[in-house]
This record gives structure tokens, C-alpha cells and sequence, in this order.
């Protein structure tokens, strides 16, 4: 385990996108001039007050932010460990973190001058986050997304077309997350010289895993000052589920530099440890390229990508953040997982215990928290990420259950 | 110097320019993927261009992607796509170069990779995934080894870019005719011509356009104005659609002789 202090946890990525060993620029030539754009209006952007105020300004008044972070006292009750508090995206506008990203990123596609968007999407919670913000600036959208996630996520395929986008069903592969990013950048080396793609995590090529976690950050910014205003200090555990990371790595980041704050990611378990099972590339795979970057994927000896499984769309991907790489190796984040049937039971508790339907994948943190915070103290803080709302999922968990009482 | 060095350097004392085709390696199957290669070297093709399948190629367009997954379906490995290469390599005197991603050679090893290539006789690689900034640690095992690493300009690399990526190629830079995926067009860019003769005048590189050629009209239009020419999903197409194996190696073998022909 490589020693670093503190203080440079948070001095990631440097000028070739590299968070340690990860990161970096896997992409066909055709891609690079356009990354070196994007890299260079983001760079100029984020220190130009009025960008800021800008996207300030939507964040409060059209997404809704500061979002609540609110105490679960009956899920704490119930548990009878520690305080479990739920940072609440899922009370965003379009109903989960996406959007902090896709209004940061639909301002930046503005400013360079481009007409048009294209993104990927799983869960479909990236794909109405980024058709929300193309209607909002009057951008023309393309959404590709797997045909296996167009079946599960339905709600917010409707929700894609009614906003005025346009979706694409991938039919390569796996028909799923890993696909419709390869379908993206496909349209992207034909269209790179009038469309930007809005990515939605901290996957791809850099500069996107360093703009997508800095765009997202305002979750991990915001907890701090609301746990130290309701605690008067910093919580003692953050959990966050981990696909390709964006709400983790955006809730962690602000965190990192306090060594004090253990930081937990849960990757999706899916029906168990064996190849194909599961989603857990930080648990079980090792370090290769995927999608433009070098970071923990789930590959064969020949360099293929392996098959994965989720029974959640957003996080049934076989590759991972290169930063969570980072994390992982530093020790800095623990990395561990949760089944498909343990994220059901937490999404059934808290849809129970505090009237809240939380996405999927949000259920695999909550899951995860329940369990850790069952063997700690009343008087530790543990705060999840409640990453999206589970609207989306009750048709998908109704079928999931009569599959799961019938075997 | 390179198989790929000495034979652009006899092309140009006679004036000629290289035809490249392009198959995936194990489409349909590994036997006839030999049997190509022989086919192509007899008919006088200069290079052969081998795609290692990956399952995620995102510089590909449908037909070669298809292809790739093809051959993965059917349990192909590079070990076994490497055994094949060796057993044309002595039967056959046109160098062969593999296009492969840089997910594949990491998984394997840089090292390793570029060894074992080597060793089977292969004589250059193209990693379309690996931009020139990635590319030192490759580079440098590659010229301790003498195998070609054959990197990539396309319409939307800078004119500073393209001179760091001709210092850095070796063997031939590899024009991209379009912004955009492999695969066949009835038109192609007119900035080509302009591209490929700044490249040409800017280092001492053979310059070869490949992405969209497909047509005998291509060839005859692009190679007075480059050293050579790559044709991928046109030869790939008619692999995929050749369903009675018995007329494969006729039916490739004729579409690529009025390419060649072209180039006359």
C-alpha cells in the first residue's frame, strides 16, 4: 500500500488525468482534440465567477439544493447501532445526484460552442438528467441506452422521450450500461466537431472522471456543513453505492482529507463471488483499460471485458471510477460489496421504516449501513448516500420478487 | 530496420504504393483467416492488417464490430490467433501487423505481448486506443525489439500534434480519411489530399490512408497521393456475407484484385 499523506489525497488527478497509476487517456486520436477542448474551457470555467454563479444559481433554484440531510430514527431505532442520517438526492429535481452533473456539463457544451448532446445511460436516471438539462438550454439530445435497461428502467425511458430526447436502444452485448457507452462514443467520433458527450460518471477518458467528481462534490461539500451544523462535527462513517462511482466519489472527495471520517463504497454483489455474478470490479477485479481509462475492471486473461450482473441497471457495470482505483489502493476508501437480495431488503426497510422508495442502487448503501451501523455505538454518525429515488424500481422489484418466490 | 521499413523503402524505388487489407482474425474461422493471408500475399498485396477481436471497440463501425463478435463467440484467444500467424509467417513474404486495443496488450503484458508477437512473426502493431501520450512505454519496448508501432493522425489532430506523432511512429503513420468509425463511404472528405501531403512533406514517414476505402474509384484517386491504402469493412463485409465457405477465398480474393488493379 503506497504511504501518502493526508493533504494529497485531494491533489488528484495531475495534468495527464492520473490519480496515482489510474486514469489517464485510452481513446482513438479522432477523440483526443476534443478532450484537450474540453479539458481547457473546464479548466477555465471553474474559476470564472460567473459560471459559478451560474451554476449555483440552478443548482438552488431549479434542482432544489441544498438537499436535506435528514435523520432516519426509525431505521436507527430498528437497527440499534448507530445514528443512521441519509444525505437525500433523491429529493433532487429528476429525482437523483445525476443532475448536479449533467446542468454543470450542459453549461460547459454551451460555452464550447457545441449544438448538440449525446450521453449513456443505465438506470436511466444519467439519461433524464441529461434530457432535462438539454430542454432546459434547448440542446438537442441523443440518449443511448441497453435494451435489457430500456425493459427494467421504463419509467424513465418515458420520461427521456417526453422531455424531447431522443433514445437509442443498443443492441450489442450485453444491452446494457458498458454498451450503451461504447454506442456513445461511437456517435462521438462522428459528431466529436458539433457534439458534446455528457458523461455521467467518473468513468471514461480524462478530464471526465475529474469533471463529473468535481461537479458532484457539492454532495460531500454540503454534508460537511450541515453535519457540522446538526453535530458540530464530521459523521463518523460515510457509505455510498459505487457503479461507476459518481455520487460516491462526489460525496468522498470533500471527505478525503479528513482522516478521521472512515469512507465505505459498496459495489453491487449481485447473486455472489463468481465471474459473471456480480458488478464488483474494486472486489474482484484488477487494474486494465475499459472505456478510456486504466482502473479496476472485470476482465479476462486476454483483456476481454467480462459479462457482468446487477440486479440494479445503474450499477451493472464491469468497470469503476479510476479515483475509486486510486482510493482503493491509498486504502483511503474501503471497498465492499452487497447481494442483489440484501439491497431489496434495504429497500424495503426503508420504504417501511421512513416512507421513503429509494433507487436500486441506493438500496445497496442502505443495506450496507444498516449492517455497519448495527455494530457501532449510539452516539457514532453514519451517513448514507440516498443517491436517487426507487420510482423507477417498483415495477422492475414487483417482477424481481415474484422471480424470487418462485425459484 | 523493419520488414515494414525495407518494404516501403523498395515500393518507392519503384514508384509504387501499398495495398493493406484488413480481416479479423477467426472470422469466420482461424483456418480461413490463414488461408486469406496466403491468398493475399499471392496476389500481391503488400501488407496484411490482422484485427485482434476486442469487445469493446469503439473506433469500429458495425460490420467490424460484428466480426469481432463472431470470433469471440466462438472462444477465440490471441494465443491461438498467434499460433495461426506463425504458421503463415514462413509460407508467406508480406509483413503482417496486428490491430489490437491497449486493453488486450495490458491484460498480457507489454513485454509479453510484444515478444510474443515478434517471435511469431509479425512486424508491426496498430493500438488505435493508445494516443501518442500514452504511447512511451510501448514505444520503447517496441524499438528495442524492431517491431513497427504504427500510430494514428486523423482530420481533427492538430498540426503539433501530428508532428510529435510522426517522431514518434514507426514504420507508417496511418492516415484516418474520416472523423468518425471504420467502415464504408461512397464519399470521402476532400481534406485528405491536403492532410496526407503536409504529413508527407513534415517527416520521413510513409503516409497510408485507411478508414471508409471501399472502392476501386478510392484507390485510384488516393494512391497517386499517398504510399499506400487500407481496406477494412469493404473485405470484412464480404467475409461476413460469404455464407458457403468454398467461395470465400474466391470471392475476397477477386474484390481485392480490382483494388489492386486500381493501383496500377
Amino acid at each position: 500500500m503506497a504511504s501518502i499523506s493526508q493533504t494529497e489525497f485531494s491533489n488528484v488527478p495531475d495534468q495527464f488525468g492520473r490519480f496515482g497509476d489510474f486514469g489517464g487517456r485510452f481513446v482513438p486520436e479522432t477523440l483526443t482534440h476534443a478532450l484537450n477542448q474540453l479539458e481547457t474551457e473546464y479548466n477555465k470555467s471553474k474559476d470564472d465567477p460567473e459560471f459559478v454563479a451560474e451554476l449555483n444559481s440552478l443548482w438552488a433554484d431549479f434542482v432544489g439544493r441544498p438537499s436535506p440531510l435528514y435523520f432516519a430514527k426509525r431505521l436507527t431505532e430498528k437497527v440499534g447501532g448507530a445514528q443512521i442520517w441519509m444525505k437525500r438526492e433523491d429529493t433532487n429535481h429528476t429525482g437523483a445526484h445525476k443532475i448536479n452533473n449533467t446542468l454543470g456539463q450542459a453549461l460547459l457544451t454551451l460555452r464550447m460552442g457545441k449544438t448538440r448532446v449525446i450521453c449513456e445511460t443505465g438506470a436511466g436516471q444519467h439519461g433524464v438528467a441529461t434530457a432535462t438539462a438539454c430542454a432546459r438550454f434547448g440542446l438537442p439530445c441523443v440518449v443511448y441506452m441497453g435494451e435489457e435497461d430500456v425493459r427494467r428502467q421504463a419509467p424513465n425511458v418515458r420520461s427521456i422521450k417526453l422531455l424531447g430526447a431522443e433514445i437509442r436502444p443498443v443492441t450489442s452485448g450485453s444491452r446494457t450500461l458498458r454498451d450503451a457507452i461504447n454506442e456513445a462514443m461511437r456517435d462521438w467520433m462522428s459528431s466529436v466537431n458539433d457534439t458534446h458527450y455528457i458523461i455521467g460518471s467518473v468513468v471514461g477518458p480524462h478530464p471526465f472522471p475529474m469533471i463529473v467528481r468535481d461537479f458532484q462534490s457539492i454532495i460531500g461539500q454540503e454534508t460537511i456543513t450541515q453535519s457540522r451544523a446538526k453535530f458540530g462535527r464530521l459523521p463518523d462513517t460515510v457509505i455510498a453505492c459505487v457503479g461507476g462511482g459518481s455520487n460516491a466519489a462526489g460525496m468522498f472527495y470533500p471527505f478525503v482529507d479528513f482522516p478521521e471520517v472512515e469512507l465505505v463504497g459498496i459495489e453491487a454483489g449481485g447473486l455472489g463471488s463468481k465471474p459473471g455474478q456480480h458488478a464488483s470490479p474494486l472486489s474482484f477485479g484488477q487494474p486494465g483499460v475499459l472505456h478510456g481509462s486504466f482502473s479496476y475492471v472485470m476482465q479476462d486473461n486476454d483483456g476481454q471485458t467480462c459479462d457482468v450482473h446487477s440486479a440494479s441497471a445503474g450499477l451493472d457495470y464491469p468497470g469503476v471510477g479510476p479515483e475509486h482505483s486510486y482510493w482503493k489502493d491509498t486504502g483511503r476508501v474501503r471497498y465492499t460489496d452487497c447481494q442483489d437480495g440484501d439491497a431489496l431488503a434495504g429497500f424495503y426497510e426503508l420504504a417501511r421504516t421512513e416512507g421513503i422508495l429509494p433507487a436500486l442502487e441506493s438500496s445497496h448503501a442502505i443495506s450496507a449501513a444498516m449492517k455497519i451501523a448495527a455494530e457501532k455505538s449510539p452516539d457514532e454518525i453514519v451517513v448514507v448516500c440516498l443517491s436517487g429515488r426507487g420510482d423507477k424500481d417498483a415495477a422492475e422489484i414487483e417482477r424481481l420478487q415474484n422471480e424470487m418466490a418462485n425459484d | 530496420m523493419s520488414k515494414i521499413d525495407e518494404l516501403f523503402a523498395q515500393l518507392k524505388s519503384q514508384n509504387k504504393k501499398a495495398l493493406m487489407p484488413f480481416i479479423t482474425a477467426g472470422d469466420p474461422d482461424l483456418e480461413s483467416t490463414a488461408k486469406l493471408i496466403t491468398a493475399f500475399d499471392e496476389l500481391g498485396c503488400h501488407i496484411c492488417e490482422v484485427g485482434i477481436p476486442y469487445s469493446d471497440p469503439i473506433a469500429d463501425g458495425p460490420i467490424i464490430q460484428a466480426s469481432y463478435t463472431r470470433a469471440l463467440n466462438q472462444g477465440i484467444t490471441v494465443d491461438a490467433i498467434l499460433q495461426t500467424l506463425e504458421s503463415c509467417a514462413p509460407r508467406v513474404s508480406l509483413p503482417m501487423v496486428t490491430m489490437v486495443s491497449y486493453a488486450i496488450i495490458y491484460r498480457i503484458g507489454l513485454q509479453e505481448y510484444v515478444r510474443d508477437v515478434v517471435q511469431k512473426g509479425v512486424s508491426g502493431i496498430i493500438v488505435p486506443d493508445l494516443p501518442v501520450e500514452e504511447a512511451a512505454s510501448l514505444a520503447k519496448i517496441c524499438r528495442q525489439h524492431d517491431l513497427s508501432l504504427i500510430q494514428l493522425v486523423t482530420p481533427t489532430t492538430t498540426r503539433e500534434r501530428a508532428k510529435r506523432i510522426l517522431e514518434t511512429s514507426t514504420g507508417f503513420v496511418y492516415y484516418v480519411s474520416v472523423t468518425g468509425i471504420t467502415g464504408e463511404r461512397t464519399a470521402l472528405p476532400t481534406d485528405i489530399v491536403e492532410n496526407v501531403t503536409w504529413l508527407r512533406e513534415n517527416g520521413d514517414l510513409p503516409v497510408c490512408i485507411g478508414f471508409g476505402i471501399s472502392e476501386p474509384e478510392h484507390v485510384k484517386r488516393l494512391s497517386p497521393v499517398s504510399d499506400g491504402l487500407i481496406v477494412g469493412s469493404a473485405i470484412v463485409r464480404r467475409v461476413t456475407g460469404c455464407e458457403d465457405k468454398s467461395q470465400l477465398i474466391p470471392e475476397v480474393t477477386k474484390f481485392v484484385k480490382t483494388l489492386l488493379d486500381a493501383m496500377e
